[in-house]
């Protein structure tokens, strides 16, 4: 399979963002698996080519980070968290069951194609534990049974939000915007869920604030003031 | 007297469509940009240390003297990068901030930026946040548009461009200078120091690089003052900072408050621990920051306090246990995360975190020995400041301080002969009166 134009020049348009080009590589490769459906050969070929080093390196770099992937991935890329706060809280068994569930191990992906199952770490949402990803959108407060129901929405083509608004969008579409071409869907969904503003809520609720004003007297007098 | 929580830069979030350009600048956004402008480069660096601003991304580093380092005698470009990498397991404030109000951190961006005369700038966000990345992206274009970003800002005469860049899942990536080396588009290994980045940071050019909320700090303290932001928090540990609490407590979420305030009144806060259920460890920081227990509920959360208490403020991740979790669990899975996410740079790291991993997990399966926990020290000793960066050094925080703090239970399991806890019990889908 040979790269189209198309993307050869997204490519050079990647790398053209910055004051050195080889900084686009990340992005790149993010490009190339919305294309492609994984990093390929012709990818690594191909990035190699546009920032003038070599196979080698390129490929140095795209087995390093996590998100790039060997093996085509499924529509739907399902994470399950399984560092400690999310394991303990029920990531564990989220994973067990989905697993069971979709009859594949980790990093496998079902026979149909459409979902490829892992466990993550951390991903910065331990306040909606236990947490799922799914194309790297977030699936807050999870449950054994409300992860079934959402990879077999899935699988069904039923559309699925994520539990801050988005509506999911497929793997390839997700990497694109990765890579830097906004899908222009910013607006979907709130501006924050339910915990992060836990304690604005309270806040609220009994009038406090942040000082109005800078205290009296100088600056070099600030430790007296407070 | 300030108030027990002080939002500043949660202030919006529960503002309709905070994220836009226009709701940001109903309430004042971007008009820090005109009174930064109307001051020296030096002023507004001198007013953020003045404000003692330290680095929220963990090290607590003073982010105005992180800034004066710059040589700005060296002809090369100046470069800003912020650390949007959040990965640290338990951290989990920046990727809220940056989906609520990402206009916060674009105008903290130009501001330091100014300050340290760069004139390109980059936000290094981990890739795994999807929507945070569609949020981030269409705030920068807005300021573009707006003229907040190019050329001439405000009329300034001042250029900047700022560029959004995605990583690709690496924990490594958070310290800063593997993050430099992700943004080169090299594999994300940290680099020796000195030179520090200050002087050979990205293209080997000076470079500041600073978490997202000590960046998204920097408007609140232009517009409102030094003194107004020292103010709040303690003598040695100025102004607020986002705290967040996850775990086994019955309101977890982003609790905004002066650094100082203790777990205690937050846990309270929070509507105290779930139901029935009672505090056994916690991290202050992250799992890079060593366990505390209830005997630490009043201690004061700041940089000074946590340190004398024999851990880390960290980046204010107080994830929560309660009675019905295994701690030898905790840590094997926190153990196995570090055996991952070691980049392979440097034998300690590399060697150590695998060793460490085979050790836990035969103590966990109550196989072993009691002269396992030994072992354990002993691995943990080699490890600790002989690894080449601070990731080796936090894997072995929980081991030490779980053994320092819960021998027992670690004895406990080879008695036992493996984990004598229910996993179930400690789900947040568990059955209400669950016990261990």
């Amino acid at each position: 399979m040979t790269l189209e134009q198309k993307t050869w020049d997204e490519l050079r348009e990647i790398a053209a963002r910055y004051p050195e080009p080889r900084s686009g590589l990340l992005p790149m490769l993010h490009l190339v698996q919305s294309v492609e459906g994984r990093v390929t050969p012709e990818g690594i070929e191909a990035c190699a080519e546009v920032l003038g080093i070599s196979a080698a390196e390129v490929n140095g770099v795209a087995t390093f980070y996590t998100m790039y992937k060997r093996k085509p991935v499924g529509d739907y890329h399902v994470g399950v968290c399984t560092n400690t706060l999310c394991a303990v809280m029920g990531g564990d068994l989220i994973f067990e069951r989905l697993k069971e569930h979709l009859d594949v191990g980790n990093d496998e992906t079902t026979e149909d194609g459409t979902i490829t199952l892992e466990h993550l770490e951390c991903n910065a949402a331990c306040d909606y534990a236990p947490v799922m990803m799914v194309n790297w959108e977030f699936m807050d407060n999870q449950t054994p049974e409300s992860a079934v129901q959402v990879v077999d929405d899935l699988r069904a083509g039923t559309e699925v939000h994520s539990t801050r608004g988005p509506r999911i969008c497929t793997w390839r579409e997700a990497e694109r915007v990765l890579a830097g071409f906004p899908d222009d869907r910013a607006d979907e969904g709130p501006t924050a869920g339910p915990a992060s503003l836990a304690g604005l809520r309270i806040a609220r609720e009994n009038g406090w604030t942040a000082p109005s004003d800078a205290p009296a007297g100088t600056p070099a007098e600030k430790g007296e003031s407070k | 007297m300030t108030d027990t929580l002080t939002p500043v830069l949660t202030d919006n979030w529960d503002a309709e469509r905070a994220w836009t350009l226009a709701a940001y600048e109903e309430r004042g956004g971007y008009a820090a940009l005109d009174k930064a402008f109307a001051m020296t480069p030096d002023d507004v660096i001198d007013a953020v240390k003045e404000s003692g601003l330290r680095g929220r991304g963990g090290a607590g580093f003073p982010t105005g003297m992180k800034w004066g380092f710059i040589p700005q005698d060296n002809p090369k470009p100046k470069y800003l990068v912020v650390n949007a990498d959040e990965s640290e397991p338990g951290t989990c404030k920046d990727i809220p901030l940056m989906m609520a109000s990402p206009h916060t951190l674009v105008e903290g961006v130009i501001l330091s930026s100014y300050a340290i005369r760069a004139h390109t700038a980059f936000i290094y966000v981990r890739g795994e946040v999807l929507h945070v990345i569609r949020r981030l992206q269409r705030a920068v274009q807005e300021a573009y548009l707006a003229g907040h970003l190019g050329t001439n800002i405000h009329g300034s005469g001042y250029d900047l461009d700022l560029i959004v860049h995605a990583g690709a899942g690496a924990y490594i990536c958070g310290e800063e200078t593997a993050l430099l080396e992700g943004l080169e588009g090299r594999r994300g290994q940290p680099r020796l120091r000195p030179p520090f980045p200050a002087v050979a940071g990205l293209y080997a050019s000076p470079t500041v690089i600073n978490n997202v909320e000590s960046i998204a700090s920097v408007p609140s303290i232009i517009a409102n003052g030094p003194s107004w932001f020292a103010q709040m928090g303690t003598e040695k540990s100025q102004g607020f900072g986002i705290f967040s609490l996850s775990g086994h407590v019955a309101n977890p979420g982003q609790y905004e408050a002066p650094l100082g305030i203790t777990l205690r009144q937050l846990i309270d806060l929070a509507g105290g621990m779930r139901e029935g259920h009672e505090l056994k460890f916690w991290t202050p920081g992250g799992s890079s920051t060593p366990l505390l227990t209830p005997e630490h509920l009043d201690v004061p959360l700041d940089f000074e306090s946590v340190g004398a208490a024999g851990s880390m403020l960290g980046t204010r991740a107080l994830q929560l246990f309660d009675e019905t979790t295994c701690v030898v669990r905790a840590v094997l899975r926190w153990t196995e995360f570090y055996k991952h996410e070691s980049c392979g740079k440097c034998t300690p790291c590399r060697e150590g975190t695998w060793w460490l991993t085979q050790t836990l997990a035969r103590l966990e399966k109550g196989q072993g020995s009691e002269s396992d926990l030994d072992l354990l020290l002993d691995q943990c000793d080699n490890i600790l400041g002989r690894s080449f960066c601070a990731l080796g050094d936090g894997a072995t925080s929980p081991i030490s301080s779980s053994i320092q703090h819960f021998r027992d239970e670690y004895l406990a399991h080879l008695t036992h002969g493996g984990c004598p806890f229910d996993p179930v019990a400690s789900t947040a889908f568990a059955p209400a009166g669950a016990t261990a």
